[in-house]
């Protein structure tokens, strides 16, 4: 076992009882300790290996355990896993210390458990309520409790959310939605600004909140696959593809070569219309129309493409645990090889179209720029955090398939819109050669593509380097093959708050430049 | 600079035609789905529909189609149809999403900012059952208990030509 050393290499010299210990799988290994212990251990993960918090939930085990449990995660880039840290709550006290004081990645993490469970982490600045609105839901009742039960009609407290106030001479607020001009998610932007400059980004989200990770549970993985592809709708394959893993974890199934390389050709599809999207998003919202609708082109055609590979615009449908529901044929192989063609030289003219347009370099060049300390420190995942010169990718940090494709991570040094920008045509191209890559492979693979998958209780972690981050997943089965508890972190989730630092000093104006940049989902972080 | 965007809208020629030469072409009936619509448009609403899309929780698919309607291949603007930025704008509201509670203040909100006659459109499944999400703590299972809905257009998502296929039934029944 390599787990005990690894424990000691990154424990090493302190004093921390872990409790018990486990490495259910190769990528994760889930350490117990006591609750003094565990802001200590947190501390000493984020520090030495670098890591955000990747994801920090609760779970209700009262009905047969009488305590809570808390998971904190933190991903080894070194040995491309992750560290799990648990501590257990007892019920009839249901409070912890606050990591958020020292981790700033943790504190959003502590008000969603704060609401969701009524787990009090005491010392945490901030309590107030992110996809529970006091507007419109009662303080005390908890939907993730096993025990939840609705509110009763007229028991709202008539509260109010409070915004961070900046006070002085000639500054004023300037609130935006949450129904916005365009065609897009609910948000409420409130910006501070002096003259032109904004001083204070406050970002007040939730509104698309559904109660996905409530619904989930009871739920079959056959059912449950098909709520993960409306979770961000762009984002249908990351999503489904992310649960299935978890479940091909828990279950102990090993999926098909021939699934997981078509696994990664709809992947990439997925990344290179919503990236072609985001690039024609960008150059709209600068008026500059006829690149923006070139690449509009670009998304089409690969919607379409879509379409006729699977019959679904979005990927829907298509994974199952075990693999994918239907083959792509050596019809549908040439499709794909004939559409990349045409996409690629689309793509390079979209690329000159943008890059030798001077007015359009000078409107995304040194604007909104995110910094890579703060990207670290929030724990921005994505394009976002590799246009900030950290090489982030789960591609990379993780075991999977990719280990035996040849690309590269893209990364930029400045941080700005143009960084961001340039990362995406980057990955497109990345994304071609990883699929022409595949294709080769499919035709020397057996033709089995999906693998029956037993139905057993347990638990696992599942992620994917969807094209706006990393989407992760986890989740528990019980015995009757249905989900006990399922934990989503969209990448958009952590990422918001990186917009709103890399506003600041921005005009107004720029914000939608800044705020397509980073295109973030409403949906999935709300969820 | 120019010379790349004159290259390729040369190159490209016009999209909108239902040439089959053209990839990605646009499907054959939409063209005269469309050109049907338009004519309706005209008679019925002087001209243009004006639309404002409200989100109450849609998972962004539906929006994506939507949005795709008036990219060159559907170019649903030919027909008359405009998506606006303010309520006071428009003719149709059209929400999608199976209504988050967060969001039914403010959609009630933009329903009122809109003047008369106003008619409202759902757009996806979630909107008129809450879909998937039928039955969860915090949305509404469909939007017609809190506004009049005069018609629903089906999908997960409905893709464009669907829409505008819907968009007209809408007008003729009006």
């Amino acid at each position: 076992m390599e787990y005990p050393n690894l424990l000691k290499e990154i424990i090493g010299g302190e004093k921390i009882a872990v409790i018990e210990s486990s490495q259910p799988f190769k990528d994760e290994l889930y350490l117990t300790v006591e609750n003094g212990e565990f802001v200590r251990l947190c501390h000493l993960l984020h520090k030495r290996l670098n890591s955000a918090v990747k994801m920090f939930f609760a779970e209700d085990l009262r009905a047969k355990l009488d305590k809570y449990v808390l998971y904190c995660v933190f991903l080894n880039e070194q040995k491309r896993s992750w560290i799990v840290v648990q501590q257990d709550i007892h019920k009839d006290n249901p409070v912890f210390a606050t990591l958020a004081k020292d981790i700033h990645s943790a504190s959003l993490f502590e008000r969603e458990i704060k609401e969701m469970f009524g787990i009090d982490p005491q010392g945490n600045p901030d309590g107030r309520r992110l996809k529970l609105h006091d507007e419109v839901w009662p303080r005390g009742f908890f939907p993730l409790r096993k025990d939840f039960s609705l509110p009763p009609e007229g028991s709202l407290a008539g509260l109010q959310y409070k915004f961070k106030r900046v006070e002085g001479e000639g500054i004023f607020e300037v609130p935006v939605g949450p129904v916005h001009a365009g065609i897009i998610g609910p948000g409420h932007f409130r910006f501070s600004v002096a003259g032109e400059p904004i001083i204070n980004l406050e970002i007040r989200l939730g509104w698309a909140h559904k109660g996905v990770e409530k619904i989930l549970e009871g739920k079959t993985v056959h059912e449950a696959t098909k709520v993960f592809e409306c979770i961000s709708g762009d984002t249908a394959f990351g999503y489904s593809l992310a649960f299935c893993l978890s479940i091909e974890k828990a279950f102990g199934v090993s999926v098909p070569l021939r699934a997981q390389l078509l696994r990664v050709i709809f992947l990439e599809l997925e990344r290179m219309y919503n990236h072609a999207n985001d690039i024609g998003g960008i150059a709209l919202d600068v008026g500059f129309s006829f690149p923006a609708q070139f690449a509009s082109l670009i998304k089409e055609a690969i919607l379409q493409l879509n379409e006729k590979l699977c019959g679904s615009r979005y990927l829907k449908g298509i994974n199952v645990v075990g693999g994918i529901q239907k083959d792509v044929d050596s019809v549908k192989q040439q499709l794909i090889q004939q559409a990349l063609l045409k996409i690629k030289s689309d793509f390079i003219s979209l690329e000159e179209m943008l890059f030798s347009s001077v007015s359009f370099m000078d409107r995304v060049d040194s604007t909104g720029i995110l910094r890579t300390k703060t990207a670290r420190d929030l724990g921005i995942t994505g394009v976002a955090v590799r246009a900030s010169g950290i090489g982030l990718d789960m591609r990379k940090n993780l075991h999977s398939i990719y280990d035996s494709l040849s690309f590269k991570v893209i990364k930029e040094q400045s941080g700005d819109v143009a960084a961001r920008l340039k990362v995406r045509c980057n990955e497109v191209k990345e994304s071609i050669s990883i699929i022409s890559q595949c294709l080769e492979k499919i035709h020397t693979c057996p033709s089995e593509f999906r693998q029956d998958a037993q139905e057993k209780e347990g638990f696992g972690i599942g992620c994917v380097e969807a094209w706006r981050g990393s989407v992760r997943v986890w989740s528990r089965i019980n015995t009757k093959g249905k989900i006990e508890r399922c934990k989503i972190v969209d990448p958009s989730f952590l990422n918001w708050e990186g917009l709103s630092f890399a506003v600041l000093g921005n005009i107004i104006p720029d914000f939608p430049l800044c705020n397509k940049s980073f295109d973030l989902s409403y949906s999935g972080n709300d969820l | 600079m120019s010379l790349s965007i004159l290259k390729n809208s040369i190159k490209k020629g016009r999209v909108t035609i239902p040439l089959s030469l053209s990839e990605p072409a646009c499907p054959p009936d939409v063209e005269k789905m469309g050109q049907e619509l338009k004519k309706l448009i005209h008679t019925k609403f002087g001209r243009s529909l004006h639309i404002r899309e409200v989100d109450t929780g849609s998972c962004g698919a539906c929006e994506s189609e939507i949005i795709a309607c008036s990219n060159p291949i559907y170019d649903i603007q030919r027909f008359g149809i405009d998506f606006v930025a303010s309520p006071r704008h428009a003719d149709v509201l059209l929400v999608t999403g199976p209504v988050s509670k967060n969001m039914e203040l403010a959609l009630k909100k933009t329903y009122e900012a809109m003047p008369e006659p106003k008619f409202v459109i759902t757009v996806g499944e979630c909107a008129t059952n809450g879909g998937l999400f039928r039955g969860s703590y915090y949305t509404h299972s469909g939007l017609k208990k809190i506004l009049p809905v005069v018609l629903h257009i089906p999908g997960c998502p409905p893709s464009p030509a669907i829409i505008i296929i819907h968009l007209k039934l809408f007008i003729q029944n009006l």
